[in-house]
Parts: structure tokens; C-alpha cells; sequence
């Protein structure tokens, strides 16, 4: 794997990215709806409310949509790997890479656990992988 | 003419931030939000009013932060003097209908920025990038990535199949067959696209738009000055815009474009519905968009776009021709697509097509898509029998 571009650092997002260096998944949320705010902002864009705080999350997950990128020397990568849209069970949505099985036997509607990829920078990269883990390659007719 | 510009529009709120310190607290797009809410407060108006935004460097990154979905947009930077062109553009937009409550806002912090030591220019042309944060570390490839995340969704709740989405391949590459200045006009089948090397899963190579060369451009006037003039006119009878996203992971629905906003808009203002339309030029930067389209202009109902468009019911001879020209899958793409699908609606309107007109054309519709399906806008265009 080529090195990963390191994600920024938004005002906003300072506790999410702080929190990753103890390999924790935070997430914003308006107090006013409950609800969580990703990504995170000055105020919540369903209310307009500023009463924001951070609480943990249970990094469980199902996956929304998915792609495998079946051209990884476009992106300077070696092997194919998967990109997906998952939902947090908190309600908000990440983009990620679901690693730990095969790319092709991830589904939408597969459930997947957060798992964490050291940056250079001290932070932690949320990724997705398989509550299941490695799952049997299903052979297509 | 009937509208001017004259007493159409009035600025109802304002308000401005500043310091005898010369430094502000707050910044960025927190300073932004604050100055939208404190004029917004001072019209009595709230976010949920607002239908038009304008922001000298993202107005797209600016909403999505916000939370809005806009049907009148602008991004004209034009330095110092960008907020009196945003005035006169949200003037313009107001009095043609377009928007009916636009805000304009600015921010910057250079002297507090240097002194807290924050990076300067720490945005690029664009502004703050949170594509930057949370999507381009994960490495989905640009710009195919998005569409087959939403074919991949599109798939999964409706049932869409790899064959369905070639059928508009094969259908546009028909219709190339007949324009001399297409790319690729030699015949493809479903199979073709099929074992055409898999790029981003559920799209083939063939599933995606061309790269190419190309240029083009449009003149508009009044409709009085245009039947003083050479060529038959091309009526403007409707337009309509909305953006809901920048980053894929914020699409609110990935099955469902804001072109399902600004299409019915567009045909409302126009007075025409789907079954109007005699040609339908469609962004087709991929097979996937194309029949997003089909759904969102209510061309057919949601999810329904793959049953529709098979058996050639987009091909020359077929009940709804669709990108004509040959569209981005067979023509030319050479990034942004959108003025060739005016240029395509005025010549099938005004008959100059040769082998591939459109018998009889009198609505065509030009439907582009920017980013990643996140903004669409609705030309309606008719002959003068449509007036």
C-alpha cells in the first residue's frame, strides 16, 4: 500500500481526531435533536442549535453501498480494495474501507466493526471490517 | 420582455462582524454560519427560508455545511467587488423566479490567522475541503467512485441489474453511429459492456463517459431580438438548479439526485411534462447518472429507470431519444460535459441534425450534473410553435 493521504484537521473536528490518537471513535451530537452531526460543525444543521457535545461511539456498523476499485494501480495501490458508505448504529454515515476479507464478499446490509490504521501523525484511521470476520467465498453459478 | 430588474428585488437583512482589536473570535466557516444567522435574524427570516446562496469561493461547500439545498447558486469571485455581482445576480434570479430568499456572506480572519499562527491560504480556490477529512483518505477513485457507490445502492433497493445500466450504453452508442463527429461510433452489445474490464464495481469501462477534446458555447438574447436574427430560436421555457451535497457521503438519498427538485421546476415553469419532451439530453458521465436521470425527471418512477430503458426506448427509433449526439458515453467528454447538451438541444430544435434528428422536435430538455450528482440544473428549450 502507497502511504494514505492524511486526513485534515477541521476547527471542528479537533476532538474526533484527538480522540483517535487513543483509538476511540467520538462523535458529535446536537443535544437538542439527539442526533448525531457528522461531520462535525459550528452548529447543527437540522435545528441551527449550537448545543453540541462529544460522546463515544459504539463503532458497530452496516454497510450502506460499496465499490470495489478493480483498477488499484489508478490510485497507486497494488491490489483491489473496497470503498463503502457505512451507518454508524448511532445514525451517522462514513465513508471507509472494509478490510479483513475478501473485497468481493462484501455486501450492502453487512454488518462491520470499527478497526483502526495507525497515520504517522500519532492519529488513528477509522476502518470497517467484518463483524463476522473472513467469510467463505461464496463460488457464483 | 416584461420583467426588469427594476424594484423586483430588496436586501431585508444584513449584518457584519468586526473588532477595535482588529481580531475576531470566531472563524472560518463558524464566522460565516454566525454572520448568515445574525442577518437572517435581522429579516425575521430563518435557514429554512433560504433558496439561494452566494459565496465568492464554495457556495456549494458552504451549503452543505449548512445543511441547505439550493436552487440558486453562485460561486463568482470576481475579488473585492464579488458581493455587488452576487447582489445583481440574486437580483436577476429573484426577479425571474428563480430563488425568492438569497443570502451572500464573507469571512476572513488574515490578521488573528497570522498571529495564532492558523496556516494561511489553508483553503484552496474552492475553500475549506472536508472531502479532504473525510473521504480522500479512504482513496475512492474520482470520479467514477461516487457513481458506482450509487449504482451499488440503486442495485440493491430496486433490483437494478449490469445489464440494464449497458442497455443505455448500447442505446447512446446507436445514436453516435449517426454523428460523424462522435469518438466511437462502431456497435456495442449488452455482452460488450459486460466483459469490458470492471473499473469501480457495479461499473465497466463501458458504463463510463469518454476522454477527450472539446469545446463549445451558447449565445442567449431577448426573445425580440432573437426572431430578428438568422437561425430559427431556441426558446428558453423553463430553468431550474439544486444542489443537496459535495461529498458523496453527505448525498441525502443516493438513489435520488436533486435533479428530482430542479426537473420539476423547470417543466413547471416550462408548462410541459416527460411525455412532452422530444429529446432529452441527460449528463451521461456514466450509465448510472443517465438513468438517475430518467427517474428523477419523471420520465419513469423511482427505481424503475433499468425496466425503462431496456429494449432501445432511448435508441434512434426508440419512444424517448436521449443524447443524440452520442452523448459522454460515444461523443466527447472533456470534463464538463454540460454545454454540449445545449448545444445538442438547440440543433435538434432547430432541425439541423442530419441523419440523427429528431423528426418534429419542438421541447428539448438539456439535464447537467455536476460533481458528484450533486448539482443539477433543468433547461427546457422549445421551437416557436411551443411558445
Amino acid at each position: 500500500m502507497s502511504e494514505r493521504l492524511a486526513p485534515t484537521i477541521s476547527p471542528e473536528s479537533e476532538p474526533f481526531w484527538a480522540a483517535t490518537r487513543e483509538r476511540r471513535l467520538v462523535l458529535q451530537w446536537c443535544t437538542t435533536c439527539d442526533e448525531p452531526v457528522q461531520f462535525p460543525r459550528s452548529f447543527c444543521p437540522r435545528c441551527q442549535h449550537s448545543s453540541l457535545e462529544w460522546r463515544d461511539a459504539s463503532g458497530s456498523a452496516t454497510v450502506h453501498a460499496v465499490t470495489v476499485n478493480h483498477r488499484p494501480e489508478a490510485m497507486g495501490e497494488e491490489q483491489p480494495y473496497v470503498v463503502a458508505l457505512v451507518d454508524l448504529d448511532e445514525g451517522a454515515r462514513f465513508m471507509t474501507n472494509i478490510v479483513g476479507c475478501a473485497p468481493e464478499d462484501v455486501r450492502i446490509g453487512m454488518e462491520v466493526r470499527i478497526t483502526w490504521e495507525a497515520l504517522e501523525d500519532g492519529r488513528n484511521l477509522p476502518l470497517f471490517t467484518p463483524v463476522s470476520g473472513p467469510v467463505a467465498h461464496p463460488k457464483e453459478a | 420582455m416584461t420583467e426588469t430588474l427594476r424594484g423586483a428585488a430588496a436586501i431585508v437583512g444584513v449584518a457584519d462582524a468586526a473588532s477595535p482589536t482588529g481580531e475576531l473570535d470566531r472563524f472560518g466557516r463558524d464566522l460565516e454560519t454566525q454572520m448568515v444567522f445574525e442577518a437572517l435574524e435581522d429579516a425575521g427570516l430563518s435557514l429554512a427560508d433560504v433558496d439561494g446562496l452566494c459565496h465568492s469561493q464554495s457556495a456549494m461547500g458552504f451549503a452543505e455545511y449548512l445543511g441547505i439545498h439550493p436552487c440558486f447558486t453562485d460561486s463568482t469571485n470576481t475579488g473585492g467587488s464579488s458581493f455587488e455581482v452576487h447582489a445583481e445576480h440574486a437580483a436577476a434570479a429573484i426577479t425571474a423566479g428563480l430563488a425568492d430568499v438569497v443570502v451572500s456572506v464573507y469571512a476572513a480572519t488574515p490578521r488573528s490567522d497570522r498571529k495564532r499562527r492558523r496556516p494561511m491560504n489553508r483553503f484552496g480556490p474552492n475553500g475549506p475541503s472536508p472531502g479532504a477529512e473525510w473521504e480522500w483518505p479512504y482513496r475512492l477513485r474520482m470520479p467514477i467512485g461516487p457513481y458506482a457507490l450509487a449504482a451499488s445502492r440503486h442495485m440493491h433497493e430496486f433490483g437494478t441489474t449490469s445489464e440494464q445500466l449497458a442497455e443505455i450504453a448500447v442505446s447512446t452508442r446507436k445514436w453516435a453511429a449517426l454523428n460523424p463527429c462522435a469518438r466511437f461510433r462502431n456497435p456495442i452489445t449488452v455482452e460488450d459492456v459486460l466483459s469490458s474490464p470492471l473499473q469501480c464495481s457495479p461499473l465497466h469501462l463501458l458504463d463510463c463517459c469518454l476522454v477527450t477534446d472539446g469545446a463549445g458555447a451558447f449565445v442567449m438574447t431577448s426573445a425580440a431580438r432573437a426572431k430578428t436574427l438568422r437561425k430559427p430560436p431556441a426558446y428558453v421555457l423553463g430553468a431550474a438548479t439544486c444542489h443537496d451535497h459535495m461529498m458523496i457521503s453527505q448525498m441525502p438519498d443516493l438513489t435520488t439526485t436533486p435533479g428530482a427538485v430542479s426537473g420539476p421546476a423547470a417543466f413547471r415553469t416550462a408548462g410541459v411534462k416527460p411525455d412532452d419532451v422530444d429529446v432529452l439530453m441527460g449528463y451521461d458521465s456514466f450509465t448510472i447518472t443517465a438513468l438517475l436521470h430518467l427517474e428523477d425527471l419523471g420520465f419513469c418512477a423511482k427505481g424503475e429507470g433499468g425496466a425503462f430503458v431496456e429494449n432501445g426506448r432511448t435508441a434512434p427509433g426508440g419512444q424517448l431519444p436521449m443524447n443524440t449526439n452520442g452523448g459522454g458515453l460515444s461523443y466527447t467528454h472533456p470534463g464538463m460535459y454540460g454545454m454540449f447538451l445545449i448545444v445538442e438541444a438547440v440543433r435538434q430544435l432547430r432541425g439541423e441534425c442530419g441523419d440523427r434528428q429528431v423528426h418534429g422536435a419542438d421541447v428539448a430538455v438539456a439535464h447537467g450534473s455536476g460533481m458528484v450528482l450533486s448539482c443539477m440544473s433543468t433547461i427546457v428549450l422549445g421551437t416557436e410553435t411551443t411558445l
